[in-house]
């Protein structure tokens, strides 16, 4: 390997407020081993002057665990919707010896400043496919259904989805001519519908994901697949859960 | 009297949601509010499991020795009766995250499967993958997302509380808070308001912590009259990976599923760790432990290996660093378990923890501290209950692993429906209840924060707190390192009133938020040396080699520390601890215990 720089270039692409414009901004931060791009995040809070020496503001950003569990961190780094709290400035300094770091802020949702943009779209789309078990209530009713461990271990990896929007800003097909609802929100319905009680509501959540926005605008492009940063098996997770509101669909007209 | 009482959680993570859906479930409505969106909240973090004694492996468990294990790996410090029933309660508890769809792994038969935590002889601890927090967390979020739809619970995510609402009588009517993105301070009204805000790691710099959690509300409220409990009593848990930015944790399911601690017997033996053969390994927590070996109590754990590598030199490489070794499981078995925790490794540091021992150190982790409660979870300031990490009890001068999640849902399960109880009986407030006293207060802070000249930069002093917290008050304590680190925090206090905002706009200004957080973990900071310096034993997590000993004549007490406004500085009282469940004996894992 290359010797390592002295020096991290970062750029910036920065907004402060929703209406305000946005504008690039140019840092040098000294390099350290093992940084990830929140602790370069940090290094300008720390010292929050730009590569000519002006003076600047701290970069607002959204992180929590840093340890890519809470989902707050995605953003493009070098054009690349990403964690920042996984994303390694050395890994990222082999790819592109050369180049400086960009981050930007996803690019499908309303940016509030700077990185941090507003992704409670997922969690209004949660709502509406009730991603939920309805449970009789919190009182000791004893233990659930027996579940093979089978059943858990199909269930187990829909489960991890750590609700980073990753999915639906890769996909060519979320956006606002369709109104697609995306992967991750198909996902939980899925799960829900595998959960021996939650199956009760199965036919709510295929319903919620016919018609305009829903399962059908998917365009298979698979991007979902790759980028997300749980590995989530979401293409089986949308043909599987496809099939089912066609399905339901059919039934559906027979019925009325 | 108030027909339909208005109760206001302050934090969703495991103990605020759990508050919110008794509430809900009571018929009540709920104020949510929470700084991150309840799903990103610290308790998603959580690996390992929960325990509760099923006793689904033959084993013979029962929910006494439950109670006994978690009472003596406290050293005998927490109030028994709540730890009783906590564990009396576990077992259904478990069964209602079943019934939310959580997935816990299973057995063959399709029952639940348990593995073996730390401070226990039993497989107690039911677990999702290694990443049971997530799983929990998600199950509640998934029920509060429920009542939300519904119509019984508001949130408010991106809202910082700031302060309690008190009325002339010290009796809290509401909240005041702090919306993150249009940086407006409002007040709330609330008959009751439960404190569910998790834990403290940031007032040392690096922790196994979230961001978020810094006890800045904890402070708030003690600042504001509430008794903070047992401060000085913070869990540094033995496996962290190092790291730049935080300390992450290797969960102790690790060790549970069979990972082995060790360090070359020579500190010169340079090969690397797969080719060291057996003889020349020192597993030395099973030869100084042989009973309960790699599943100590973490106190106890990261004690040998701070010994090992400062005592006698053992580091890996010289560094402080000592194995956590899996290599010898087998990959499936080690994917089914384990498979979240490492890929964090992976992820983090590069290496395959399947193929390669992991290199791992002490770090802070918990606090068993917090805002004092009795046992229906109210501080000692009416109509605030408290719940979760941020309360005191339970885990006495040390945590067993995996009764945490467990005691933050059973607290807001009994907080829930003693606020709303305590609500419908509450009297009309005199006058406005306060509101526009502390709404004035708090305007008046935040414009002189804004207009401050000064030309200290926040982060910086913040990084000063947690390299002076680190050194003094962790592992091992020295009366004249914590007198250090207490004059160094005054000193930061001093410095804190110098601070210069770099960014004094009005919108999503995450630098003015953090400053108000700084001067509460200030505050706080002064609480954990402070009780630390007094308490002249050892106990639990808390160890002074100049005082190597429990001293229960002395020190069987609760340390309840109350903020003296007019010295700007804590004033300390020790209050009795229920034992009259379990009378106190010693505490010993060694081979003669
Ligand atoms: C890495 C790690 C692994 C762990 N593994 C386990 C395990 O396996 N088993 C176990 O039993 N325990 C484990 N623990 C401990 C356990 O996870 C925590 O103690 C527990 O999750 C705390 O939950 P909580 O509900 O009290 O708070 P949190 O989950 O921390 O939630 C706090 C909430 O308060 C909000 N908040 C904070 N301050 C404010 C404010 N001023 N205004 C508004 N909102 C605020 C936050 O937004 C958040 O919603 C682990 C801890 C860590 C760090
Ligand atoms: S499915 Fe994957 S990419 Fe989409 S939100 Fe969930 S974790 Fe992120
Ligand atoms: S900070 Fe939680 S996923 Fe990155």
């Amino acid at each position: 390997m290359a010797t390592a720089p002295s020096t991290i270039h970062v750029e910036v692409l920065r907004q402060s407020t929703p209406d305000a414009a946005a504008r690039t901004e140019r840092f040098a931060i000294p390099y350290r081993p093992n940084m990830n791009i929140t602790s370069l995040l940090g290094e300008i809070a720390l010292n929050p002057v730009d590569v000519s020496g002006k003076a600047t503001t701290p970069i607002t950003y959204d992180s929590n665990c840093l340890e890519e569990i809470c989902g707050s961190c995605a953003m493009l780094i070098n054009g690349r919707a990403r964690m920042a709290c996984s994303t390694l400035v050395d890994a990222l300094l082999k790819e592109n010896p050369d180049q400086p770091i960009r981050l930007a802020p996803l690019s499908k949702f309303p940016v509030v400043r700077d990185l941090a943009v507003d992704r409670s779209v997922l969690f209004e789309n949660l709502k509406a496919v009730k991603a939920w078990v309805p449970i009789d209530g919190t009182y000791d009713l004893g233990p659930g259904p027996r579940q093979f461990p089978q059943t858990q271990e199909a269930r187990y990896p829909l489960s991890n989805c750590i609700s980073c929007t990753i999915c639906m800003e890769v996909c060519p097909q979320f956006n606002t001519a369709t109104n697609f609802v995306g992967a991750a929100t198909i996902a939980q319905a899925r799960l829900f519908n595998m959960d021996p009680a939650g199956s009760v509501l199965k036919e709510d959540r295929l319903r919620a994901l016919a018609g305009d926005g829903g399962i059908q605008e998917c365009g298979f492009a698979q991007n979902c697949v790759e980028a997300c940063p749980k590995q989530l098996p979401l293409a089986e997770a949308i043909s599987a859960t496809g099939r089912e509101v066609l399905l339901q669909q059919l039934k559906d007209l027979f019925v009325r | 009297m108030s027909a339909s009482p208005r109760i206001i959680v302050i934090g969703g993570g495991l103990a605020g949601l759990s508050a919110v859906i008794k509430i809900a479930e009571a018929g009540g409505t709920v104020d949510l509010f929470s700084i991150v969106p309840v799903k990103r909240s610290h308790s998603v973090c959580a690996q390992g499991g929960i325990n509760a004694a099923k006793d689904l492996k033959g084993e013979g468990d029962t929910v006494y020795k439950h109670f006994d294990d978690t009472v003596y790996g406290g050293d005998f410090l927490a109030d028994q009766a709540p730890v009783r029933d906590m564990t009396a309660r576990a077992p259904a508890i478990i069964d209602l995250l079943d019934r939310m769809g959580v997935p816990f792994n299973r057995t063959h038969e399709g029952l639940l499967d348990f593995r073996r935590f730390g401070g226990t002889l039993y497989q107690r601890t039911a677990f999702a993958g290694a990443t049971t927090g997530q799983q929990l967390l998600y199950a509640l979020d998934e029920q509060v997302r429920r009542h939300e739809s519904a119509g019984h619970v508001k949130k408010y995510e991106g809202w910082e509380f700031l302060s309690a609402v008190l009325d002339s009588n010290g009796v809290c009517r509401g909240i005041c808070a702090l919306d993150l993105r249009s940086m407006q301070t409002r007040t709330f009204p609330a008959d009751a308001v439960i404190v569910c805000t998790g834990g403290i790691g940031a007032i040392f710099g690096k922790s196994t912590n979230s961001v978020v959690c810094t006890g800045s509300a904890q402070s708030a409220l003690y600042q504001q009259g509430a008794v903070y409990a047992n401060g000085e009593f913070i869990q540094v848990h033995p496996t962290c990976i190092p790291g730049d930015d935080k300390l992450r944790l290797m969960s102790e399911s690790a060790r549970g599923e069979g990972g082995r601690v060790w360090v070359p017997r020579d500190k010169n033996d340079k090969r690397i760790a797969k080719s060291i053969p057996e003889a020349d390994r020192f597993y030395f927590l099973e030869e100084w432990y042989p009973k309960y070996g790699n599943l100590v109590p973490r106190d106890i754990a990261t004690r040998a290996i701070h010994r090992v590598v400062y005592e006698l030199g053992l580091g890996i490489d010289g560094q402080p660093m000592v194995y956590l070794d899996l290599t010898h499981i087998d990959r499936e078995t080690l994917n089914r378990k384990l498979e979240g925790i490492l890929e964090i490794y992976e992820k983090f540091v590069g290496d395959d923890p399947r193929d390669v021992p992991m290199k791992i150190f002490p770090g802070m982790h918990y606090t068993m501290g917090g805002l004092w409660v009795d046992f229906n979870q109210h501080t000692n300031i009416p109509g605030v209950f408290a719940a979760g990490e941020a309360d005191f009890s339970i885990h006495g001068a040390n945590r067993l692993g995996a009764n945490s999640l467990l005691s933050c849902i059973n607290g807001g399960f009994i907080a829930g429906p003693q606020a709303l109880a305590y609500a419908k009986s509450l009297p009309a407030a005199p006058g406005d209840g306060g509101h526009a006293a502390e709404i004035q207060r708090q305007n008046e802070k935040n414009a002189a924060l804004l207009a401050n000249p000064g030309t200290e930069n926040p982060f910086k002093l913040w990084r000063e707190l947690g390299d002076t917290m680190t050194k003094h008050a962790t592992i091992i304590r020295y009366n004249a390192g914590l007198a250090e680190a207490d004059a160094k925090i005054v000193e930061l206090l001093a410095r804190y009133r110098n601070v210069n905002l770099s960014d004094k706009s009005q919108w999503a200004n995450t630098s003015f938020a953090f400053a108000r957080q700084l001067e509460n973990m200030l505050h706080l900071a002064r609480v954990i040396v402070q009780g630390a310096r007094l308490r002249d034993e050892s106990r639990g997590a808390h160890y002074k080699p100049d005082f190597p000993d429990r001293n229960d004549p002395q020190f069987l007490k609760t340390t309840m520390a109350r903020y003296d406004a007019t010295v700007i500085a804590p004033a300390f009282s020790y209050a009795e601890v229920d034992t009259t469940l379990i009378p106190p004996r010693p505490r010993k894992y060694d081979a003669t215990a």
